[in-house]
């Protein structure tokens, strides 16, 4: 429903901060999804969170999705809510599968420390700019990735 | 003369402790790792991990009629706020609207669980602070909700009772009974916990000022329900973002602005009292009519109309055999769970299985609060804190 994302204040705003950071927008059930280029992460964020009218000053969640054997492979999901506006909105980054790393945005959300830690953990995805990037969830020994697609729920590893 | 210890130049006086996993007042199994000064904690981090069982992995094996009993065993204090927030995620992905009656019945034992919960939290917390009767007394009325769970499901505790749809079962004859008996009696017991706590000089020494967190930290870092709500924001996802016809009751948003513990410990009392306005609603409201949506592609038909309808045959055995199928799509849903905004993140590629499933689980953020507010405190403080925050740690590792 492209009519439904035109009127979205928060897409609108956005645009006219950095057109070029968005790559593309979706709507479904009610909720907005935008993707945004890798390296404007980090000031998208900050934006969205200062800016007035939008305040995501609430970081709901972080988490990502493996599309493997796909590229680019991964996905990472942020969930950010407005406490004034009482709106959600759903950023998204895509990195390539080799060597997967994009912006920490614990700077922006103080909060997004533990939830980068397990997507570390858990996908192995690095974030740079993270103050303490460590396994939070396995034992600091453990190989590999277990919600990657390719690690298998049974049998051998 | 005394024995004393020698200081030893050039070294400094501080100890590293690690308190739990295996310690009565960690809640479970979670770990805190504490540089001491004295009895002051200087600086502290937490560990986790202990009860990583990889739910996050097995959601997508699983179909989504499955999945639905793995979330009771994630926050096991409120396995129907967890069973609510997957429906009502499943539901948003396939569209379908559920009947006013089993959206009243979600509703009356979603609040159930808050005060149950709630108990709990109480329970321990008392107990941290060295106040055993109320802990006792505590579990005792916990006991009843937990007989009205079992009337309805057949389990205390894994309930698995919200299905993607609706319910499982018309509840039997005979629950709203035992419902409005308890909703009787609990009152004068909120009062009996009240007597020997809010007043009490003990308890407000071990927390009026304790563990202290800001709004703006709180919104910062994270933290959701009653610890948010107990640092001055006044924000409750049953008001805000309402689901299952949370819009239709009367009920107030329970906060205070001091951010202690004992601000928390006020909230969640308040909030059993609310949560049992809620209940009354729910009861004397409670509409007539079918407890499952019309969607004969993803919820299970009724058990007589299989015996005379072969299309209800069919679907019985294509969702039980294969699973249903939802759309390609993604949704996030979250509700207010008794400890905070409880989200499900669905991703679909249109299969019987969900492609992703992630859980924002509140006490996963509300524990990144803990080194905030216990740095610089007494040693002591930091089980009183703990108890506050109220982690559920089977949810915290997932």
């Amino acid at each position: 429903m492209p009519g439904q994302l035109e009127t979205n204040p928060a897409l609108q705003k956005l645009q006219e901060f950095d057109r070029e950071a968005i790559e593309d927008a979706q709507f479904f059930r009610g909720e907005v999804t935008l993707i945004i280029r890798q390296d404007r992460l980090r000031s998208v964020c900050g934006f969205l969170r200062d800016a007035p009218g939008l305040s995501f000053k609430y970081l709901s969640d972080l988490t990502a999705v493996d599309h493997y054997p796909n590229e680019p492979r991964f996905e990472v999901v942020y969930h950010l809510l407005s406490l004034g506006t009482n709106e959600r909105l759903r950023l998204k980054v895509r990195l390539a599968g080799d060597a997967p790393r994009v912006d920490s945005v614990v700077s922006v959300w103080p909060g997004a420390n533990a939830f980068e830690r397990e997507v570390f953990d858990l996908f192995g995805i690095q974030f740079e700019g993270h103050p303490y990037l460590r396994r939070i969830l396995l034992p600091e020994d453990w190989e590999g990735h277990p919600l990657r697609k390719d690690y298998p729920t049974e049998g051998y590893r | 003369m005394p024995v004393t210890l020698e200081k030893i130049p050039g070294q400094e006086e501080k100890v590293i402790l690690s308190m739990g996993p295996q310690h009565p007042s960690t809640h479970g199994v979670l770990r805190l790792v504490l540089e001491l000064e004295g009895e002051t904690v200087r600086r502290a981090i937490y560990d986790i991990g202990y009860l990583h069982t990889g739910f996050e992995k097995s959601f997508e094996k699983l179909t989504y009629a499955q999945d639905i009993t793995l979330t009771d065993r994630m926050d096991y204090l409120a396995p129907l706020s967890n069973n609510l927030g997957f429906c009502l995620a499943v539901e948003k992905l396939i569209d379908i609207e559920v009947p006013p009656r089993a959206q009243w019945i979600r509703v009356l034992l979603t609040e159930l669980t808050r005060i149950q919960s709630h108990l709990v939290y109480l329970g321990s917390q008392a107990i941290d602070l060295g106040a055993m009767s109320v802990f006792l007394y505590c579990f005792r009325e916990r006991e009843d909700i937990l007989r009205i769970f079992e009337m309805v499901s057949g389990q205390r505790m894994m309930t698995t009772y919200f299905r993607v749809g609706g319910l499982a079962l018309e509840p039997p004859l005979g629950w709203l009974k035992r419902v409005e008996k308890f909703v009787r009696k609990f009152p004068a017991h909120i009062e009996e916990y009240e007597a020997l706590l809010t007043k009490n000089p003990i308890w407000l020494r071990r927390t009026v000022g304790v563990g202290q967190l800001g709004a703006d930290d709180a919104i910062a870092l994270g933290v959701s329900g009653p610890p948010l709500r107990a640092s001055g924001v006044k924000w409750d996802l049953r008001k805000s973002q309402p689901y299952s016809s949370y819009e239709k009751f009367q009920f107030d948003i329970a906060a205070r602005s001091e951010g202690d513990v004992y601000a928390r410990y006020l909230v969640r009392v308040a909030e059993m009292r609310e949560a049992l306005k809620i209940v009354r609603q729910a009861m004397e409201g409670l509409p007539e009519g079918s407890i499952r949506a019309d969607a004969p592609h993803f919820v299970l038909p009724d058990r007589e109309e299989m015996k005379t309808s072969i299309e209800a045959l069919i679907y019985h055995f294509k969702i039980v055999s294969e699973g249903f199928r939802p759309p390609v799509g993604e949704v996030y849903q979250a509700i207010e769970s008794p400890r905070g905004e409880l989200g499900f993140y669905i991703l679909s590629d249109g299969s019987p299985r969900p492609f992703r499933c992630h859980v924002r689980a509140p006490s996963f953020a509300n524990l990144q609060a803990l080194p905030r507010i216990i740095e610089g405190r007494l040693i002591a403080d930091v089980v009183a804190c703990i108890a506050s925050l109220d982690p559920i740690l089977g949810e915290v590792d997932r």
